[in-house]
């Protein structure tokens, strides 16, 4: 009997698993046609630009307050634990590349890519969500006006165009962070702080590598906002499910990206 | 030209595991306002998704204009809708446009007209139902009943051949009741379209259509004029015109015996 009870309990878990699984290949087939057809239909947005300029205001514009404020104490952090190292080792004019490698490099894609998901993702993907429970997409489907070149499409390309100049945002101002614990507050040269910094910043391998990873990121951030909204079920419960998922899905994505393009740039 | 503009020939349709429609067949002469009427969940509003082509039948097939809706490309598709007009059971307002923009929405996305053009159309279309004043409100400040106008507004915005509406009249109070029942007929001859309209209000059905279809199981379990349904003996048609509680239509969802659901 108890066996029996074991049996159907492991066909039960090994169905459900095979389920969940059969479910993602569905959805990643399904947000790689989306992507397909949002990519067929961005002329639109091409010709009436001010569509993806007012999507721009609303992902970009709108997460400046969240960016500038993290960014700033990102820096700080950084200039107090870089100090507390270096001075171990009687280098700490070296404090200014510690800062502006770590926030160019790694940080300021990735904290804003973060920060972004949560901001102006989970914005999207609530609206999007909302516009199909509310019906609005179907709608617009019935006025012979295709969703996805109208709603889709301008709100990639804003994702897309908003968040390297975001993480170039949250590089400037946690340098600034970090130049104002390093320089005024614990008085380390400003003259080596900066010029340390101009001398080891490379514009190719820091800089462009950076901003490359930045619209990486703002590739995956955006598409998965945007998938997660229009395949959100239409209902209060499968709105604020699709909302979570592009939280979580979008961070682990962007920690992927980011170790696998690091690993490209570097070797 | 046909006759009809919409003609179901022979439809079948269903979700998943369950079947909706089993071979129903119905046409919408030209210029005539036809209601769909049936109880929830009957598919009402499915038909109406078939009609547009949201949806594709299993078997049979909708013709709209003479072309047959699933077999169309998108352009064709997009190009039959052109013709249609549907009114949403909550609007479907967008929520981020104001009043006035929301019925120059397809004006601006489908045709070429000059700002100054597209200002009188929708001024014209927002007085034609009554609500020229609440063109810079937003749809979060409408009432219900507004909020439909608006939507009617949008939806004969390009002064389409065919309107869909689903129900219409759904959670409005008497006075709006009136008036979107009123507008539906005005609309209708005025711009000669021709009408569709999901509902399962009888009273109101009743008082403006020229026909009427009953669908239940599936199936046109009955149609006919007003005047015709009225005196229907048939047993069906007897308990939903009159709101009778059991008959027919069964008051309780198929279920196993009550007594064993309880004792396990």
């Amino acid at each position: 009997m108890t066996h029996s009870y074991i049996h159907i309990a492991v066909k039960r878990f090994l169905q459900k698993l095979g389920n969940n699984f059969i479910d993602q290949i569905w959805r990643l087939g399904a947000g790689a046609r989306l992507f397909a057809l949002m990519l067929i239909s961005s002329g639109e947005s091409f010709r009436r630009f001010r569509l993806v300029v007012r999507e721009v205001y609303f992902t970009g514009v709108l997460s400046l307050v969240i960016i500038s404020v993290s960014a700033f104490f990102v820096g700080m952090v950084l200039a107090l634990q870089g100090y507390n190292t270096l001075q171990k080792y009687g280098s700490s004019e070296a404090i200014g590349v510690l800062v502006a490698l770590s926030l160019v490099r790694e940080l300021g894609p990735v904290v804003t890519a973060l920060l972004f998901a949560g901001r102006a993702g989970t914005a999207i993907t609530a609206e999007i969500g909302l516009m199909k429970a509310t019906e609005q997409l179907s709608a617009m489907e019935m006025m012979a006006v295709s969703p996805v070149s109208r709603v889709i499409a301008p709100r990639f390309w804003a994702g897309v165009i908003a968040l390297p100049i975001l993480a170039a945002l949250f590089s400037m101002i946690g340098i600034l962070g970090g130049y104002l614990v390093a320089v005024p507050l614990i008085g380390v040269d400003a003259g080596a702080f900066w010029s340390q910094m101009q001398a080891n910043v490379d514009w190719r391998f820091d800089i462009v590598n950076g901003v490359i990873k930045s619209i990486v990121f703002g590739v995956a951030c955006t598409m998965i906002a945007l998938f997660e909204g229009y395949d959100a079920p239409p209902t209060a419960e499968g709105v604020s499910r699709a909302t979570t998922r592009t939280v979580v899905t979008s961070s682990l994505v962007v920690l992927a990206l980011d170790f696998a393009l690091t690993s490209f740039m570097i070797i | 030209m046909t006759q009809n503009i919409v003609e179901i020939d022979n439809l079948s349709f269903g979700y998943k595991n369950r079947t909706l429609h089993k071979g129903i067949s119905m046409s919408f002469p030209r210029g005539k306002v036809v209601a769909i009427m049936g109880g929830s969940g009957s598919g009402k509003t499915t038909l109406l998704r078939l009609i547009g082509g949201q949806f594709k039948p299993s078997s049979g097939e909708v013709r709209v204009d003479g072309k047959v809706v699933h077999k169309q490309s998108r352009e064709g598709l997009y190009q039959l809708r052109r013709k249609m007009g549907m009114l949403f059971q909550q609007g479907a307002l967008f929520t981020d446009l104001s009043v006035y923009d929301n019925v120059a929405f397809p004006m601006r996305e489908l045709t070429d007209l000059p700002e100054i053009m597209i200002k009188d159309l929708v001024l014209m279309k927002l007085n034609a139902v009554g609500l020229r004043g609440a063109s810079q409100l937003m749809p979060t400040e409408l009432s219900g009943g507004m909020g439909r106008r608006v939507a009617l507004a949008r939806a004969i915005a390009l002064d389409p051949d065919i309107m869909m509406y689903d129900e219409p009249f759904a959670g409005l109070d008497p006075i709006s009741m009136a008036v979107i029942c009123d507008l539906i007929r005005t609309l209708n001859d005025a711009l000669g379209t021709t009408s569709i309209v999901v509902t399962h209000d009888v009273e109101e059905t009743f008082s403006f259509a020229d026909y009427i279809y009953f669908v239940a199981d599936g199936v046109v379990a009955a149609e006919g004029t007003p005047d015709d349904l009225r005196q229907s003996t048939m047993p069906f048609i007897h308990q939903f015109v009159h709101g009778e509680k059991d008959g027919p239509v069964p008051f309780h969802y198929a279920a196993v015996d009550y007594k064993q659901d309880l004792l396990g």
